[in-house]
């Protein structure tokens, strides 16, 4: 009994119920991917998964376009949450709080509700779904995932470095690009992970706001799972998106050692 | 453009905050080309903000700042021909050491050769050779602060700001910097302007040290004119360690204090006028007597030479002496500081290379020009303005006091008075609710035998109390001021 309490009372013990949630849903699915991935329906080892994948032009195709859209994503929501950290972050700007606080605003609510009002904008003003509307539905939806790991860098600079930049002869101008910008690089990483990654899976979205008519991997993925004797295919597909996944993240932890690193 | 002698000159610049606040009230300073000077003051005094507006990084809210002649108050940083060694150092973490170094030279577009050479001859300077490759967080405290310095120098700036540089630093490393800061400035022969909070720091390294408290400036001259001619009270106090003692100057090189009448070499503060009389610990001289010396004490010439006779360090001639009982002795490595009380109550703190244990009956002497002269700024009242109210009360300071009736017969409700306050007539509270008004403690002056506070009330009031109590800086006190102790006469105008 007592040796019951003993480990229940030790700290240790409080880490069971996380590695028990951690393997359940996530070590598991993610060995259950790899095995359909390797196998045929009745369960057999193969490779025919594989190939049929980078033979298969019409997957292949969808991919690149899916990157394509999240490159793109990233890059507007970069263009735009840039310069809006930093105007957050000025010294000078009397109401950081309510800005960051509207920009936190949207993400309170479902953002499937918030792409269901995109969709019924965009019909009341008249304008078409298709490319256009995708893109500015995704931006609308990242854009704080790119504002804060950016404003939280920026906010925590040590302005001297910029007074020292000055000081060595730096105009406003090159000591943004000469310091501010190279010492914000973490929370620009930081962001453009936590805004491609996402992005390049995202299915509902897409198919909410292009009434269907674009697909993306992660529709193709959800169609493929969904379809009995085609789950194995759908498996590597998955594969493939983990496998660029965790290559993005690995490029985003190179300069991001953590300490500097902007991630809310 | 008047070619001018002056490299800064620094006219009548205030620093106001939005809070109305002063962090400089009317700041004036000329520096010569070449010079070491040091701005050195407690912390919040305004010396950082003197040199953030000399840099440029902040503006002054009136008054101008001249570089060689050249208006600058309004001109940004970047334009200005000095550099700044921060005092956390502020080097680009992003770039390595030799980068650091050469950010203003590749800012200026110098080719690359030439960039090359002048990194390594500061780095050679601020003896870093071999480091040009390293990342700077891998270096240490002292080796950041040779870097943030080479980076300064390489730019050959005609003025280089040192923002308390060496704070941040362990003793030994700080003694060590110090040399290398002298030795480069010699090397460089620009001028160096340096802010520090360390009194020690800037007499060993400066030409002239501007001593600042409050947002002024209560003294410029030369290290030994700060420690050897204090002006004021504040600056005797805050450089080094001294007796202050409420005295007269009864004329021209006669002064009263502690009783006695002391030769002196001060002129020029009139007959009979109420000064401070400053002495060094180190200053007076000290020796043994016998126990009945200290009664036989008649004055001047009551000593006689026998006892002196004893002591050959002390020396000889026809000098004031007084006595009194050594009380505590502490060995402070080269000499022992001991505190004497005299038998009117006054203590003394003395140091000397000699031991004279508690219980010892002691002689001692000063010499004339050892004995340093200030005109009192305040002394016996507080003035302030007020104004009678109808209910009898009198309004000063931000409050309603209550006064005797005489002192305000025949004056109307409305009129205005000025108010005086003896500053030994000021009650101090230990709980702020029992006073009036509250306030705290914001400076302690010994004075031999009495505490001078002056205490800061929280409306911003600055009151002068004698009293024997010992406070801390920065304790909270509640005011009282007995009715009875306030003195009401006309406003004179």
């Amino acid at each position: 009994m007592s040796k019951l309490i003993r480990i229940f009372s030790s700290r240790r013990a409080w880490a069971w119920p996380y590695v028990f949630f951690l393997m359940l849903f996530v070590v598991l699915p993610l060995i259950l991917v790899a095995v359909y991935a390797f196998t045929d329906i009745d369960g057999h080892f193969t490779m025919r998964n594989f190939l049929k994948f980078f033979s298969h032009s019409e997957a292949i195709q969808t991919f690149l376009y899916s990157v394509m859209i999240a490159v793109f994503n990233t890059a507007i929501c970069l263009l735009i949450g840039y310069p809006a950290a930093y105007i957050m972050a000025q010294e000078d700007f009397k109401t950081p709080k309510v800005m960051a606080m509207l920009f936190i605003l949207p993400m309170w609510i479902n953002f499937l509700l918030r792409t269901v009002a995109t969709v019924e904008l965009f019909n009341m003003l008249g304008l078409p779904l298709g490319e256009g509307a995708l893109l500015f539905g995704l931006c609308y939806d990242y854009l704080p995932f790119m504002i804060y790991p950016i404003y939280n860098t920026l906010q925590k600079m040590d302005n001297s470095y910029v007074e020292a930049a000055q000081d060595l002869g730096a105009s406003r101008w090159q000591s943004f690009w000469k310091v501010i910008v190279p010492l914000s690089m973490p929370g620009v990483y930081s962001g453009i992970v936590m805004v491609f990654m996402p992005t390049v899976s995202t299915f509902a979205i897409a198919e909410l706001l292009t009434h269907n008519n674009i697909k993306l991997f992660g529709s193709l993925i959800q169609d493929y799972i969904t379809t009995t004797d085609l789950l194995n295919y759908g498996a590597v597909l998955s594969l493939v998106l983990l496998v660029i996944i965790a290559l993005t993240s690995f490029f985003g932890d190179n300069d991001d050692n953590g300490e500097k690193g902007g991630m809310i | 453009m008047k070619k001018s002698d002056f490299i800064i000159e620094v006219n009548h610049v205030s620093k106001q905050f939005e809070d109305g606040k002063y962090a400089l009230n009317d700041v004036s300073l000329q520096v010569k080309k070449g010079e070491f000077v040091t701005i050195l003051g407690p912390s919040g005094c305004g010396k950082t903000t003197l040199l953030r507006c000399i840099a440029g990084f902040q503006v002054a809210s009136s008054g101008e700042i001249l570089l060689k002649g050249e208006d600058v108050t309004k001109t940004p940083p970047y334009k200005r021909p000095v550099n700044t060694v921060f005092q956390k150092y502020a080097l680009f973490p992003h770039l390595n050491v030799f980068n650091n170094v050469a950010f203003g030279l590749k800012l200026k577009k110098e080719d690359p050769q030439t960039i090359k050479k002048k990194v390594r001859k500061a780095l050679k300077m601020a003896n870093m050779t071999g480091y040009e490759e390293r990342k700077v967080d891998t270096l240490s405290g002292g080796q950041q602060q040779r870097v943030a310095i080479a980076r300064a120098i390489v730019n050959e700036p005609e003025v280089l700001l040192l923002d308390e540089p060496l704070s941040a630093l362990d003793l030994k490393m700080r003694h060590d910097m110090q040399i290398e800061l002298k030795e480069l400035h010699e090397k460089l022969g620009i001028t160096f302007i340096y802010v520090t909070h360390d009194q020690e720091e800037a007499l060993t390294l400066s030409d002239r040290v501007v001593v600042m408290n409050e947002g002024k400036i209560k003294q410029i001259g030369t290290p030994t004119d700060i420690y050897n001619e204090p002006q004021n009270c504040f600056v005797a106090d805050f450089i080094g360690e001294s007796n202050i003692l409420s005295g007269t100057m009864i004329k021209d090189k006669k002064v009263q204090f502690c009783g006695q009448v002391f030769d002196c070499i001060d002129t020029g503060f009139g007959e009979n006028k109420p000064v401070d009389v400053v002495i060094r610990p180190e200053d007076i001289y000290l020796w043994k007597v016998q126990g009945d010396k200290v009664q036989s004490d008649k004055g001047p010439d009551a000593a006689s030479q026998a006892d002196l006779d004893e002591e050959d360090r002390v020396p000889k001639g026809k000098f004031t002496k007084w006595y009194g009982e050594v009380q505590s002795c502490i060995f402070k490595g080269v000499h022992y500081e001991m505190r004497v009380l005299t038998p009117d109550n006054y203590e003394f703190l003395i140091q000397d290379y000699h031991e004279y244990l508690p219980g010892t009956e002691v002689g001692m002497l000063v010499r004339p020009e050892d004995i340093q002269i200030m005109k009192k700024e305040h002394y016996i009242y507080n003035y302030f303005e007020g104004e009678v109210l109808k209910n009898g009360k009198v309004r000063f300071i931000d409050a309603e006091w209550e006064v005797m009736p005489q002192q305000i017969a025949g004056l109307e409700p409305g009129e205005k008075v000025q108010v005086r306050v003896p500053f030994r007539s000021i009650d101090l509270q230990d709980y702020e609710e029992e006073g009036k008004l509250s306030g705290e403690v914001h400076f302690i002056l010994y004075k031999g035998n009495h505490y001078h506070l002056t205490i800061r009330t929280d409306e911003g009031h600055d009151l002068y109390v004698n009293t024997n109590d010992v406070w801390d800086d920065g304790d909270r006190v509640g005011i009282v001021i007995p009715k009875t102790e306030i003195l009401i006469s006309k406003a004179d105008n």
